[in-house]
């Protein structure tokens, strides 16, 4: 028999019946829409996990003072017990290093904003103008601080958007005076509402160059220095490099600590794949179980249609062409059932996305393909044994049934 | 060239405890053009005789030669072959495809031969014209009366152009006038050399034929010649 009509005849057949052929279509098509809604989540979870944190950036690096590792009783240890300060200075050397696109220097403090009579505590952030990128910030008004800032300290500030709101109203704040503390500074732009990171919201801040943070704080010491490498893969290289330079700044003494931020996205990321690889196996189960479902409509198949068997026996059929009928016929049923799964599938992910906007639910390709595949694979692997049953009937007894 | 040589054909079945002998110690020569009927009571072998011939069951032992060539030891795959090409089969109730159209059914074995689809269209319009069928192509079986249906049945019987037909009761479904009209079909398909092997046990029926065998428990006891018709 031409391949084609055993498509066609398998079609016929499968058609012939459709209440069967629909629960079973149906049963396949769960299992693969469960897969997807599944792993949507799963999926969505990393995603939001990841995203979280590339909201700080993903090829950053971090210098922060002082030693982290507990290393023993360490010679150098005993020289010198209290860190040097990271300094500004050290914020500006790290600019030249190969690599680095952008630097932002942090220190933070807390202070008291007032407006008109209005009185607030802030959180004081003093950085440089590249600090917007680096933390991946929008502005909603005006601009954000000057660049080549860092020794001059003027008196210009950024603030949050919930500053704005509770100090100006509706009023637009750009151009006006604040006092922070005892200084008065002109704002100049405001950010975005709802950026996030590093544990605060960048809604309550307020943002003044370095310099004038240091000099407010009356510090030398920064709070971090942000450091955004060209690209993810060489963040290790670059932080070789960071590492020499600092150390050589400050007298060929290690104490400073370089984390990276993609350490700990790598780990999350791991731990939420493994998660959406079992959830998928979870629902791979109900897989196997429509697999189960395929073998059993196909042999029952298989029995209603032995007289049918034993007729295209008679008429020339060999147990091979028998054989992949079945085949063909249970591979049909459960590709069929493996596409509505999916638009199913999407269609549940889809709507968990409007519902839950922030939740980025969409299926990995990965997940589609292997729904479609265990379908399939199921289904055919389950039809062998009715296919083989039917290919194997006498059809002298298959004929004489009626 | 004998259409069909048996020899010592033995058939036995297993039933619970006892042993059925359902063919014994065949002998049997039948010429290519041949109007056969197998007449017996229900038991004596009939049907048993008429699968073996048709290649859907293998006898125990002896050696049955289809066109010369032993039938026997021919692989599954071969007898489908020789199933497909050379022998048609009717049957009582017809064993149509239910869910088939009249033409469907009738492009079956076309189908399962592997014939092109054109080549297929074109034997199957003309096997309907030539049973009258034209305007039931489109039907269903449980659309059709019972003699179309066994219409149906020989057209898709005949449309390979096999040498046999095998016809087990083709009228035990049948009223009378309408059995007439489906012998009358198997005959004149005999009568353009096609061997037509009728089983039945209708003795006018069986009187129809230009030679009776009578079968009896598993062995031939009758071989009768019409003496008219001179090809036996």
């Amino acid at each position: 028999m031409r391949a084609l009509d055993t498509l066609s005849f398998a079609r016929h057949a499968a058609s012939g019946t459709p209440l069967r052929t629909g629960l079973l279509v149906l049963a396949m098509s769960i299992g693969v829409a469960a897969v997807i809604m599944l792993t949507a989540l799963g999926d969505g979870a990393r995603r939001y996990v990841v995203e979280e944190f590339s909201a700080i950036g993903s090829n950053l690096l971090i210098v922060l003072p002082g030693r982290s590792e507990t290393g023993g009783l360490n010679p150098a240890n005993l020289v010198t017990s209290t860190p040097r300060d990271l300094t500004a200075e050290d914020a500006a050397s790290l600019i030249q290093i190969t690599g680095v696109r952008k630097v932002a220097p942090i220190v933070v403090g807390s202070s008291e904003i007032s407006v008109g009579g209005k009185l607030r505590e802030v959180m004081l952030v003093g950085t440089s103008s590249d600090f917007l990128e680096v933390r991946h910030l929008k502005l909603a008004q005006g601009r954000f601080l000057p660049p080549d800032d860092v020794g001059l300290g003027s008196n210009v500030a950024v603030i949050g958007s919930m500053i704005r709101d509770e100090l100006f109203g509706r009023e637009s704040p750009l151009g006006k005076p604040i006092r922070v503390g005892d200084r008065r500074f002109r704002v100049i732009g405001v950010l975005s509402a709802g950026g996030r990171g590093m544990g605060m919201t960048t809604d309550e801040l307020i943002i003044v160059p370095t310099a004038t943070a240091l000099a407010m704080f009356d510090t030398n010491t920064l709070f971090r220095i942000l450091i955004e490498g060209r690209s993810r893969g060489e963040l290790d290289n670059l932080k070789l490099r960071v590492e020499k330079t600092l150390t050589k700044r400050h007298d060929g003494e290690k104490d400073f600590t370089l984390i990276t931020q993609d350490a700990v996205l790598q780990t999350f990321d791991k731990i939420l794949r493994v998660l959406t690889f079992g959830v998928a196996g979870i629902a791979a189960i109900s897989l196997a179980v429509a697999g189960i479902l395929v073998m059993n409509v196909m042999l029952v198949s298989v029995t209603q249609r032995t007289g049918e068997i034993g007729l295209l026996k008679a008429l020339g059929a060999t147990a091979s062409t028998i054989r992949n009928a079945f085949l063909v016929e249970a591979a049909m049923l459960s590709m069929l059932g493996a596409l509505i799964g999916v638009a199913l599938g999407e269609t549940g992910a889809a709507a968990l996305r409007q519902l839950y906007p922030v939740f980025p639910a969409y299926p990995p390709a990965w997940a589609l393909l292997a729904g479609i595949g265990t379908a399939l694979v199921t289904g055919i692997l389950f039809g062998v044994m009715p296919a083989r049953k039917a290919a194997r009937l006498d059809p002298v007894q298959a004929l004489s049934k009626r | 060239m004998s259409l069909i040589e048996l020899n010592g054909i033995e058939r036995t079945f297993q039933l619970g405890d006892s042993q059925v002998h359902a063919l014994r110690q065949i002998n049997l020569d039948i010429a290519p053009g041949e109007y056969v009927a197998v007449m017996g009571p229900s038991g004596s072998g009939k049907s048993t005789l008429l699968n073996l011939l048709g290649l859907l069951d293998r006898p125990d032992a002896g050696k049955y030669l289809l066109e010369g060539r032993d039938a026997t030891t021919l692989t599954a795959g071969d007898q489908a072959k020789i199933r497909s090409e050379r022998i048609g089969f009717v049957f009582q109730s017809f064993h149509l495809v239910p869910r088939l159209t009249a033409a469907e059914n009738i492009a079956l074995p076309l189908m399962l031969s592997g014939m092109l689809p054109a080549e297929r269209k074109k034997r199957v319009t003309a096997a309907l014209h030539d049973f009258g069928l034209e305007d039931r192509a489109h039907h269903r079986p449980d659309q059709l009366s019972g003699g179309q249906r066994q219409r149906v049945a020989i057209a898709r019987a005949t449309v390979m152009h096999p040498a046999m037909i095998l016809a087990d009761e083709p009228t035990g479904n049948l009223d009378r006038a309408t059995g007439e009209e489906v012998m009358e079909l198997l005959e004149a398909l005999n009568a353009t050399g096609v061997t037509l092997i009728v089983v039945t046990h209708d003795q006018l029926l069986g009187a129809r034929a230009a030679r009776r065998l009578t079968m009896l428990d598993g062995e031939i006891v009758g071989d009768e010649r019409k003496k008219t018709d001179a090809r036996a």
